[in-house]
C-alpha cells in the first residue's frame, strides 16, 4: 500500500520502550560501581559491561520459550568476574587503576566466547565457557572427590557424562602487559581475527592474540622533547573489512587513517581528516571542545563517526577536508563553557555508536539524556534514562531542553541540568533495535516499540 | 566606540580570563595535556623517607592532613600517605 504510515513514506520514527534496568538504586554511588564500558557481542546475544572496580558483568539475552513468551529479549546475568585489580608501580611511583576502559568481543569460533578487556596498562583475553555436564563414576575417587582405598577398586568402569546445572566459567587465557608507558584508551580487534591494536596517549601497538611477550609499535607520536607535545591520541579503531587499515583520532580534532601495508611504522598517515576552522572564531576553548573522544567506523566501512564535546560528525572516508554530516548534541552548552571548564565537565569523554544498518547514530549527554539522530530524515530525539520512566514496556517520552527565555511545560532549563548524571557509554544491538545505556551505576535497556 | 557582539564562546572565554588572568600563558605544551599524561602519579621515595626518619631520630615526621590527597612541599610522604592497595572487591551490583 503506497503512502501507508503517517508521514507518507511508511518510515516512522522509532519509539523506544523501557525493557530493563540493572544495578542498585543507592543514593550514594560507590566509585567502583560506575560503569565504564558497554559492548554487545557480534550476535547481540551477549552484552558485557566493565566498571571502575575492575569487574566485568556479562548479560545474555533470554530465548523466547512457550512458558515465558513475554520474556523475549530480556537480558539476564550470564557471568561476572574480576578482570583487573588495582596495582602500584613502585618503580615509577604510579598508581594503576583497575577501571576497565574498554571491552571488545572476539567473533565466536567455537562453543566458548572470548573478549578482550583493558585497564590503563594491561589487556587481558578472557574465555567464557559453559559447563553443563560432569563426569561421574571415576575409578580412583568417589563422588565427593575423596580418593578411594586402592583395595576397594575391584573392577574397572568407564566414567559417564551426566547433566548438571549450567555453570559459566570465565578464565584469563592471555595477559598482554608491559607494552604501554601511557594510558590505554582503545583496543580494536582486526577483521583478520588474529591481531588487535591497543592505543595509549602517544603510541599504538599491534598484537597477535596468541603472543603475549611481544607487540609491534605501529604509531609513535611522542616528540623528542616533551615540552613540544601538542596533541595526544584519543581513540583508535581497525577498519571493519580492510585488515590493513586503521584510524586514530587526536585531542586537536583530527583523524588519521593509516595503511599498514605502506610502512611498518605508520607515523605517516595515508589520509588526514580535519574540518577547517574559522580563525576569527577561535577561543581558549576551541581546542578543548574539538578534542575527539570517540571514533567508530560504520558497519559498512564507508563512513566513520567522531564525537567531540558538542557534536557528532560523520565522515566519508573519501573526503578528508570536511565531514559529510554534523549533528549538534547539546549546542546550548556553548554559553556555559566557562563553568564547564571549572568543574572539569568539559573534559568528559562521550562515546557514540551506530545502529546495525548505519541509518541512525546515538550518543549521550548530561542529565541522563541521550540523543539519537536519524541520518536520512535528519530527525533527532532526546530521551532520558530514569527510574521514573522505568515501567515495563513504557514508551519513552521525548525530552526537550529550553534554550530561550520562556520555558514550556515539561521542558528543562540548561541551568537545572544535572551535570553529574552523564551518559558516556551507550551500545546498539548489531542487528535489532535494542540499546544499552549506562547511567553512572545503572544499565538501562530499551527496545523498539512493537505494535 | 563600536558595539561588538561577542559569540557565546568568546563571551565565556572573557569570563574565564577575568577569573584566571594567568591561564594559558605557560610555555611548552598545554597544561591539560601534561596533566592527562601524569594521571596516577604518586610520590613516595623510600630513600627520602628513611633519611628523613633518621634525621628526626625520635621525633614524628609531619604527616599530611587527613583530607589532603596531593603531596607537596617539604612534606615527606610516609607509607600511610600512600593509598592502600584495595582488597579484592565484592561482586558488582549489576549482577545482583
Amino acid at each position: 500500500l503506497a503512502g501507508a504510515g503517517g508521514d507518507g513514506g511508511g518510515n516512522n520514527e522509532v519509539q523506544w520502550c523501557f525493557l530493563q534496568v540493572k544495578g542498585a538504586i543507592d543514593e550514594d554511588v560507590a566509585e567502583a560501581d560506575i560503569i565504564s564500558t558497554v559492548e554487545f557481542n557480534y550476535t547481540g546475544d551477549l552484552l558485557a559491561t566493565g566498571d571502575k572496580g575492575g569487574r566485568v558483568v556479562i548479560f545474555q539475552r533470554e530465548q523466547e520459550t512457550k512458558s515465558r513468551p513475554l520474556c523475549r529479549g530480556e537480558y539476564n546475568v550470564y557471568s561476572t568476574f574480576q578482570s583487573h585489580e588495582p596495582e602500584f608501580d613502585y618503580l615509577k611511583s604510579l598508581e594503576i587503576e583497575e577501571k576497565i576502559n574498554k571491552i571488545r568481543w572476539l567473533p565466536q569460533q567455537n562453543a566458548a566466547h572470548f573478549l578482550l578487556s583493558t585497564n590503563d596498562k594491561t589487556i587481558k583475553l578472557w574465555k567464557i565457557s559453559e559447563r553443563d555436564k560432569r563426569a561421574e563414576g571415576y575409578n580412583l575417587k568417589d563422588e565427593d572427590g575423596r580418593l578411594r582405598e586402592p583395595f576397594r577398586v575391584t573392577e574397572l568402569r568407564v566414567p559417564t557424562l551426566k547433566p548438571m546445572d549450567l555453570m559459566v566459567e570465565a578464565s584469563p587465557r592471555r595477559t598482554f602487559a608491559n607494552a604501554h608507558t601511557y594510558h590505554i584508551n582503545s583496543i580494536s580487534v582486526n577483521s583478520d581475527y588474529a591481531t588487535y591494536l591497543s592505543a595509549d596517549d602517544l603510541r599504538i601497538n599491534l598484537w597477535h592474540l596468541e603472543v603475549t611477550n611481544r607487540s609491534f609499535n605501529i604509531v609513535d607520536i611522542k616528540p623528542a622533547n616533551m615540552e613540544e607535545l601538542t596533541e595526544v591520541i584519543t581513540a583508535a579503531e581497525f577498519h571493519p573489512h580492510h585488515c590493513n587499515v586503521f584510524v586514530y583520532s587526536s585531542s586537536k580534532g583530527t583523524i588519521r587513517l593509516c595503511d599498514m601495508r605502506s610502512a611498518a611504522l605508520c607515523d605517516q598517515h595515508s589520509k588526514f581528516f580535519e574540518e577547517p576552522e574559522d580563525p576569527s572564531s577561535r577561543s581558549f576553548f576551541s581546542e578543548i571542545i574539538s578534542s575527539i573522544s570517540d571514533v567508530k567506523f560504520s558497519h559498512s566501512g564507508r563512513y566513520m563517526m567522531t564525537r567531540d564535546y558538542l557534536s557528532v560528525k560523520v565522515w566519508d572516508l573519501n573526503m578528508e577536508n570536511k565531514p559529510v554530516e554534523t549533528y549538534q548534541v547539546h549546542e546550548y552548552l556553548r554559553s556555559k563553557l566557562c563553568s564547564l571548564y571549572e568543574n572539569d565537565c568539559i573534559f568528559d569523554k562521550f562515546e557514540c555508536c551506530w545502529n546495525g544498518s548505519d541509518s541512525t547514530i546515538m550518543t549521550g549527554s548530561y542529565n541522563n539524556f541521550f540523543r539519537t539522530f536519524e541520518r536520512g530524515s535528519r530527525r533527532d530525539a532526546t530521551l532520558e534514562a530514569s527510574r521514573e520512566s522505568s515501567k515495563p514496556r513504557a514508551v519513552l517520552k521525548p525530552r526537550k531542553v529550553c534554550t530561550s527565555g520562556k520555558r514550556k511545560k515539561d521542558e528543562i532549563t540548561v541551568d537545572s541540568l544535572d551535570f553529574n548524571k552523564k551518559i558516556l557509554h551507550t551500545a546498539w544491538h548489531p542487528m535489532e533495535n535494542i540499546i544499552a545505556v549506562a547511567a553512572t551505576n545503572n544499565l538501562y535497556l530499551f527496545q523498539e516499540k512493537v505494535n | 566606540m563600536e558595539d561588538k557582539v561577542l559569540s557565546p564562546e568568546k563571551a565565556e572565554e572573557a569570563k574565564l580570563k577575568a577569573r584566571y588572568p594567568h591561564l594559558g600563558q605557560k610555555p611548552g605544551g598545554s597544561d591539560f595535556l601534561r596533566k592527562r599524561l601524569q594521571k596516577g602519579q604518586k610520590y613516595f621515595d623510600s630513600g627520602d623517607y628513611n633519611m628523613a626518619k633518621a634525621k628526626m631520630k625520635n621525633k614524628q615526621l609531619p604527616t599530611a592532613a587527613p583530607d589532603k590527597t596531593e603531596v607537596t612541599g617539604d612534606h615527606i610522604p610516609t607509607p600511610q600517605d600512600l593509598p592502600q592497595r584495595k582488597p579484592s572487591l565484592v561482586a558488582s551490583k549489576l549482577a545482583g
